[in-house]
C-alpha cells in the first residue's frame, strides 16, 4: 500500500514537473484540437429533430452475416445531451424493443430499454457503455451525441483523406474511467468538418477498431449525414456496415416522444 | 576397388577446400533456425481436429489463453488484500499484448434486480469498501455462481484465478508468444514482490506454447553438450587414442552444424521432436567413424603402415557405411509417413544428416588420419579375445541360444498387445517443469487444463433463443457436469437462468429458462447492452445466434478417456435431440486423436520400410538366405522391445509410434557389418563356423564400441524433461541393445543351424 502511494505521488510530481519543457507546443495542439472539436459541435446545431431508418449488417472474419434493422429517432437539446430512441425491427426476436437514451455532456447517461416480451422497461446502467451494441462491433459509446466535455483534444497534423479532401488529424482522449479506449483519432474535413474516418485504441494502446464513412448527404442546407458506415474490427477480422436507409428532418417530435413513459407506445 | 579411395588422397587439398567450401555454405543457414513452439506445429493442415478446432475459433471467438492461478498461503481469497489484488491485477492485464478478454472474480458481470432496473457490475466493485459485510456478500455470490464456480473460484475459496484470452495475429509466431509470456511473467512478478504470501501459477495454451519451445531450447543446452563429453569419453577410452576421438568428434560436430545449417535455409524450425536431431545425429554419425577408425587401429595392429591402414580400412568399409547410411536414412524417412509435421521434420534433417556424415566419415575422415600422428594401440588384442570366445561360446550352444530367443520373442509379440495409445498434454512435461506443476496444483485445487468445447447448432437465424433449443443446452449442459471426467460446464444457459430470476426481482423461483423466443432474445439484449468491454457473449454465440459454444473443463485427463468423452457426449446428444448438430473441439482433443493417427499411419508404414531395406540387403548380401535371415533379426528387436515396454508400461505415445521405424534403419547396420564379413569368409571358402568366427573376430569389437555409442547417445534422451523425447530414448535404446545382444548371439545361432541344414540337405 505505501509503496503503492509513494509510487503515484512521484508518478504525479512527475506529472507536474515533465511537460514544462514542450509545454508552449503542447498548449497549441491542445488549442487546435479544442478549436476544431468546437467548430465540429457548432456546424451540427440547430438540426431540432430526426428520423431515420436504418439496417446494421454484422459480418464475422469468414464473411458470414446477420442483419439488424432499426428505427432511430433523435431530438436535439439545447444546453444539455440530445435525446435518442431506437426501436428495433429486426431480428424479429428482439422486434419492438426500444431503447431510450438522455445523454449528458458530463454527468452520466442515463439509458432505458424497453421489453416486449414482458412488457417492462429497465434502466441500464450506462457505466457498462463500452460493450458492443446489438453484437457488433459498434460500441454504445460509439453512437452517443458528441460533448467536448467527454474527451481531451488534441491536433495531430492535416493529412490527405478519402476522396480528394483534406483532414485534420485530432486525438481524441476519453475523460470518463469507463471508456473502452485509451484514445480515439479521427480525421475531420478541412472543408466541413464531418469525420470522414476514426481509429479506436484499446486500453493497450493498440489498435482495435477503425470506421469509414461514406456518401456523406446534405439536409436543410447544413447537415451533413454519412449513409454508409463500416467499423472494422482489426483484431478479430469482423466488421459491422451500418447503412441509414432514410432520414428526414423536422418531423415534428417533443420532448415528451423521448420520455420513459412514451417507451412503451413506441411502435 | 573404391573409386573414392585414390581421389580422396591424391588430391587432399581440393576435396578439402570442397568440403569446407559445402560446410560453411550450408552452415550459414544456422542464422536463420528458430525455436517455435505452438501446439499447431503438432497438427498438420488437414488433421479433421485441427480443422474442427480451427471452425469452432471461427465461429465464436478464440480461446488461446493464458490462466494465472492466484493462492494466498492460508488459502482464503477472501480478503481485502487478495480481492485487491486480484482486481488489480485484473486491470493491469488488459495491458498484455494481443488481449481481448480478461476474466476474474472481481470483474466478473454480477447481475441484480434493483427496484425495477437490472444491475450489471464488476462483483469486486472498486466504490465498495471491502469490509466484512462486503467481503461476505462476493463470498457468498462467488460460491454460489456456477458460471465461475470451479473455473475462476475454486469451491472452497482457497484459490481463485484470472484467464487472459488472447487473439494472436496469423500467421502465429513464436515471437507473440514470447512477448504475451514475458508480459504476464513481468506482471507476476510485480504482483509476487508486492504479495509475498500469495503464491501464482500459469497455465492455459499460451503457457502450454510456451514450455514446449522453452523446455526444447533448454534439452538442447543441457543434452548437446552432455552427449559431446558422454561420446568423447567414451571414444577416448575403447579407441585408448586421443586423436581417434578428436577426429570423431570433429566429424560429429560438422555433421550436425552442416544438417542445422540446412535446416536453417529449408525453413524448418526447432521444436520439440527436432531438437533431438543434434543428439540422435552425432549418435547414428559415431558408427561410421567408429567402424573406418577401428578398421584402421586393425590394419595397424597387424603392421601395416599408417597410409597403407587407411586405404585398407576404406577398401573394406566404404560399402558398409554407404549401405548403413542408406538404411538408417531410409528408416528415418518413413517418418514423412507420420501425421505430425515435426516428426516428418525430425526423419528429413536426421536422413540428411545421416547422409551428410557418410560423405564426411568417408572423406574427411580419411583426411584427418592421415594428417594426424596416429599410432598403433596397445591394447587392442584384448577385445578381439574376448570376441573371439563369444564365438566359441555361441558355437558351442546354438541351438539352446537360437530356441531360447525363438521362445522369448514368441512370448513377448503376445505381450504386444498389452500397449495401449495414450497421449496426453500434460504428462509430456516431467514434474520438475514448471507448467506440469502448475497444471498439478490447479487441477487440485480449482480446475483442469483440460478443455473440450462443444457447439450446438440449431436451425437458422436466432435458433439459440428457441425455448426448445435452451432446454437441450440446458440439460446437455446438466449431463455433462455429472460426467465424472467433467468438473466445470460454461453455458449461456446459465446467464439466461439468472436473467429470468432478476427480471422478475430475484425470486428464486424464476431461477429457470424463459419460456418463450422473444424473452430470451430481449433479456440477452438487455444484459449485452449492459456488457462492458471485452466481457461480451461472442465467446458463446456465433453471429447469426443459430449456434452456442459450451466449454467443459476436465480433469486432465489421457487420450483415450478423452476420446470415450467426446464419443458418448456425441452418441447421447444424437439420440436426446436429433434436430440439433453436435460437435467437439479443443487442442486437447486434438493432442487425444494424434496418437492414434500417427500410430495408425505408422503401422502401415513399417512394412513399406521392411520390405525396401531388405531389398537393399539382399542387393548387398547377394543371398537370399542371408536376406531372410537378416530381415528376422531385424524384427525382433523391435517385438521384444515393445513387448516388454507392453509389460513394464503398457502406454504408447505419439514419440514411441515412430520408434520402430526409426530404430529399424539403425539396428539393420549391426547385422549389415556382421552379414558381410560372413560372407566374405564364406566366398573366400571357408565353412560356416570358420565364417561366423571370421565375423566375430573383425567386427565384434566394432560393433559392441558403436552400440554402446548409441545406446547411451539415446539414453542422454532420457535427462530431457519431455517425457516424448524421455520415452523415445529409453525404448530406443532398449531395442538397440537388444539389437546388439540378437546380432552377437541370435544371428550367428540361426547361421550356424541354418547353415548345417543347407549342407545336410545338400549332401543327400
Amino acid at each position: 500500500m505505501l509503496n503503492n502511494l509513494t509510487s503515484r505521488s512521484l508518478l504525479f510530481v512527475a506529472m507536474l514537473c515533465a511537460p514544462w519543457a514542450p509545454v508552449a507546443a503542447q498548449d497549441e495542439a491542445q488549442a487546435k484540437g479544442l478549436q476544431i472539436a468546437k467548430e465540429q459541435k457548432m456546424r451540427d446545431r440547430g438540426w431540432g429533430d430526426s428520423e431515420s431508418e436504418l439496417q446494421m449488417t454484422l459480418r464475422n472474419a469468414q464473411g458470414r452475416e446477420s442483419v439488424r434493422r432499426m428505427r432511430a429517432l433523435a431530438l436535439e437539446v439545447q444546453g444539455d445531451g440530445d435525446k435518442s430512441l431506437t426501436i428495433f425491427d429486426e431480428p424479429m426476436d428482439v422486434r419492438g424493443s426500444a431503447f431510450l437514451t438522455h445523454a449528458h455532456p458530463t454527468a452520466e447517461d442515463e439509458q432505458w430499454l424497453y421489453l416486449p416480451s414482458v412488457k417492462r422497461t429497465r434502466r441500464i446502467a450506462s457505466r457498462n457503455k463500452s460493450g458492443p451494441f446489438m453484437a457488433s462491433e459498434f460500441a454504445y459509446e460509439d453512437m452517443t451525441s458528441f460533448e467536448l466535455e467527454k474527451f481531451s483534444f488534441r491536433y495531430l497534423r492535416d493529412e490527405a483523406c478519402a476522396e480528394q479532401l483534406q483532414c485534420f488529424v485530432v486525438e481524441q482522449t476519453p475523460t470518463d474511467s469507463f471508456s473502452g479506449y485509451s484514445k480515439i483519432l479521427v480525421w475531420v474535413d478541412t472543408e466541413h468538418y464531418r469525420v470522414q474516418r476514426a481509429e479506436y485504441y484499446d486500453r493497450k494502446d493498440s489498435l482495435l477498431k477503425t470506421l469509414t464513412t461514406y456518401d456523406y448527404q446534405l439536409y436543410l442546407d447544413k447537415f451533413w449525414r454519412p449513409h454508409r458506415l463500416v467499423m472494422e474490427n482489426q483484431q478479430t477480422g469482423k466488421s459491422t456496415e451500418l447503412l441509414l436507409e432514410s432520414m428526414r428532418f423536422q418531423t415534428g417530435r417533443t420532448a415528451a416522444d423521448f420520455d420513459v413513459s412514451a417507451l412503451e407506445r413506441a411502435r | 576397388m573404391t573409386p573414392s579411395r585414390p581421389f580422396v588422397l591424391c588430391h587432399p587439398w581440393s576435396v578439402l577446400s570442397a568440403l569446407l567450401l559445402i560446410i560453411a555454405l550450408f552452415s550459414a543457414g544456422l542464422n536463420q533456425l528458430y525455436f517455435r513452439g505452438d501446439y499447431r506445429i503438432f497438427f498438420g493442415p488437414d488433421n479433421p481436429q485441427l480443422q474442427a478446432f480451427e471452425q469452432m475459433q471461427q465461429e465464436f471467438n478464440k480461446s488461446d489463453n493464458v490462466l494465472i492461478g492466484i493462492a494466498p498461503k492460508d488459502r482464503n481469497v477472501f480478503q481485502a488484500d487478495v480481492l485487491q489484488l486480484v482486481q488489480d491485477f485484473t486491470n493491469a492485464a488488459w495491458q498484455t499484448p494481443y488481449s481481448i478478454r480478461i476474466d476474474s472474480i472481481s470483474n466478473f458481470q454480477h447481475t441484480e434486480a434493483e427496484d425495477d432496473d437490472l444491475r450489471v457490475q464488476d462483483l469486486v466493485n472498486a466504490e465498495r469498501t471491502l469490509d466484512d459485510a462486503e467481503l461476505a456478500r462476493i463470498r457468498d455470490i462467488a460460491l454460489n455462481e456456477p458460471i465461475i464456480r470451479d473455473r475462476l473460484i475454486a469451491a472452497d475459496g482457497a484459490v481463485t484465478a484470472i484467464n487472459i484470452t488472447v487473439q494472436l495475429p496469423e500467421p502465429t509466431g513464436q515471437a507473440q508468444v514470447d512477448e504475451i509470456w514475458s508480459a504476464v511473467m513481468a506482471l507476476t512478478d510485480q504482483f509476487a514482490a508486492q504479495y509475498p504470501d500469495v503464491e501464482f501459477y500459469h497455465t492455459g495454451i499460451i503457457a502450454m506454447n510456451y514450455a514446449f519451445a522453452s523446455e526444447a531450447e533448454a534439452d538442447v543446452k543441457r543434452l548437446v553438450p552432455m552427449m559431446l563429453l558422454v561420446i568423447a569419453l567414451m571414444l577416448a577410452w575403447l579407441f585408448r587414442s586421443f586423436y581417434a576421438s578428436l577426429v570423431t568428434i570433429i566429424i560429429l560436430i560438422v555433421t550436425v552444424v552442416t544438417t542445422l545449417g540446412i535446416a536453417g535455409w529449408l525453413g524448418i524450425f526447432m521444436s520439440t521432436a527436432t531438437v533431438n536431431v543434434p543428439t540422435i545425429l552425432m549418435t547414428l554419425a559415431v558408427a561410421d567413424s567408429v567402424h573406418l577408425l577401428a578398421g584402421m587401429q586393425f590394419a595397424m595392429s597387424e603392421g601395416k603402415s599408417k597410409q597403407q591402414a587407411i586405404q585398407y580400412s576404406l577398401e573394406r568399409n566404404w560399402l558398409p557405411v554407404v549401405i548403413t547410411s542408406v538404411t538408417t536414412a531410409i528408416g528415418f524417412l518413413t517418418l514423412n509417413f507420420s501425421e505430425v509435421p515435426i516428426l516428418r521434420d525430425l526423419g528429413n534433417l536426421t536422413a540428411i544428416g545421416v547422409v551428410l556424415a557418410c560423405i564426411f566419415s568417408l572423406t574427411l575422415l580419411p583426411l584427418l588420419m592421415n594428417a594426424l600422428p596416429f599410432h598403433e594401440p596397445d591394447h587392442v588384442e584384448s577385445g578381439l579375445n574376448a570376441m573371439d570366445k563369444l564365438a566359441l561360446f555361441v558355437i558351442r550352444w546354438q541351438r539352446p541360444i537360437m530356441f531360447g530367443f525363438i521362445t522369448f520373442t514368441i512370448v513377448c509379440s503376445g505381450l504386444l498387445t498389452l500397449n495401449k495409445v495414450n497421449d496426453e498434454p500434460n504428462e509430456y512435461f516431467s514434474t520438475s517443469t514448471s507448467f506440469r506443476q502448475s497444471n498439478d496444483f490447479l487441477e487440485e485445487n480449482l480446475s483442469g487444463f483440460t478443455l473440450m468445447d462443444f457447439e450446438v447448432k440449431g436451425d437458422g437465424e436466432g435458433a439459440v433463443y428457441q425455448p426448445e433449443m435452451l432446454l437441450a443446452v440446458a440439460q446437455f449442459s446438466d449431463w455433462l457436469v455429472e460426467q465424472p471426467e467433467v468438473m466445470h460446464v460454461n453455458t449461456f444457459t446459465d446467464i439466461l437462468k439468472k436473467l429470468n430470476r432478476n427480471m422478475h426481482q430475484d425470486d428464486p423461483a424464476y431461477y429457470r429458462l424463459p419460456h418463450s423466443t422473444e424473452e430470451a432474445a430481449q433479456y440477452i439484449l438487455l444484459y449485452e447492452m449492459s456488457l462492458p468491454f471485452g466481457l461480451d457473449l461472442n465467446n458463446q454465440l456465433n453471429i447469426d445466434k443459430s449456434a452456442t459454444r459450451l466449454s467443459a473443463t476436465l480433469y486432465n485427463l489421457g487420450s483415450k478417456e478423452l476420446i470415450a468423452l467426446e464419443e458418448r457426449a456425441l452418441a447421447y446428444f444424437a439420440e436426446q435431440w436429433p434436430e440439433y448438430q453436435l460437435s467437439a473441439a479443443s487442442a486437447a482433443l486434438m493432442f487425444a486423436h494424434i496418437g492414434e493417427r500417427n500410430m495408425a499411419s505408422m503401422l502401415k508404414t513399417l512394412p513399406a520400410a521392411l520390405v525396401l531395406i531388405s531389398l537393399l540387403l539382399l542387393f548387398t548380401l547377394r543371398s537370399w538366405r542371408l536376406g531372410l535371415i537378416s530381415l528376422l533379426t531385424n524384427l525382433v528387436p523391435a517385438i521384444i522391445g515393445f513387448g516388454l515396454w507392453g509389460l513394464l508400461v503398457g502406454e504408447v505415445n505419439l514419440a514411441l509410434s515412430v520408434v520402430a521405424g526409426m530404430s529399424l534403419g539403425i539396428i539393420v547396420d549391426d547385422t549389415v557389418h556382421f552379414l558381410t564379413k560372413y560372407r566374405y569368409a564364406r566366398k573366400e571358402g571357408q565353412d560356416n563356423e570358420q565364417a561366423v568366427r571370421f565375423a566375430f573376430h573383425s567386427v565384434g569389437r566394432a560393433l559392441w564400441i558403436t552400440t554402446l555409442v548409441l545406446v547411451s547417445g539415446f539414453a542422454v534422451l532420457m535427462l530431457s524433461s519431455f517425457r516424448l523425447n524421455f520415452d523415445m530414448g529409453l525404448l530406443t535404446s532398449g531395442i538397440i541393445m537388444v539389437a546388439l545382444i540378437i546380432d552377437l548371439l541370435f544371428l550367428p545361432a540361426v547361421l550356424l543351424q541354418v547353415g548345417k541344414f543347407g549342407r545336410a540337405k545338400h549332401a543327400k
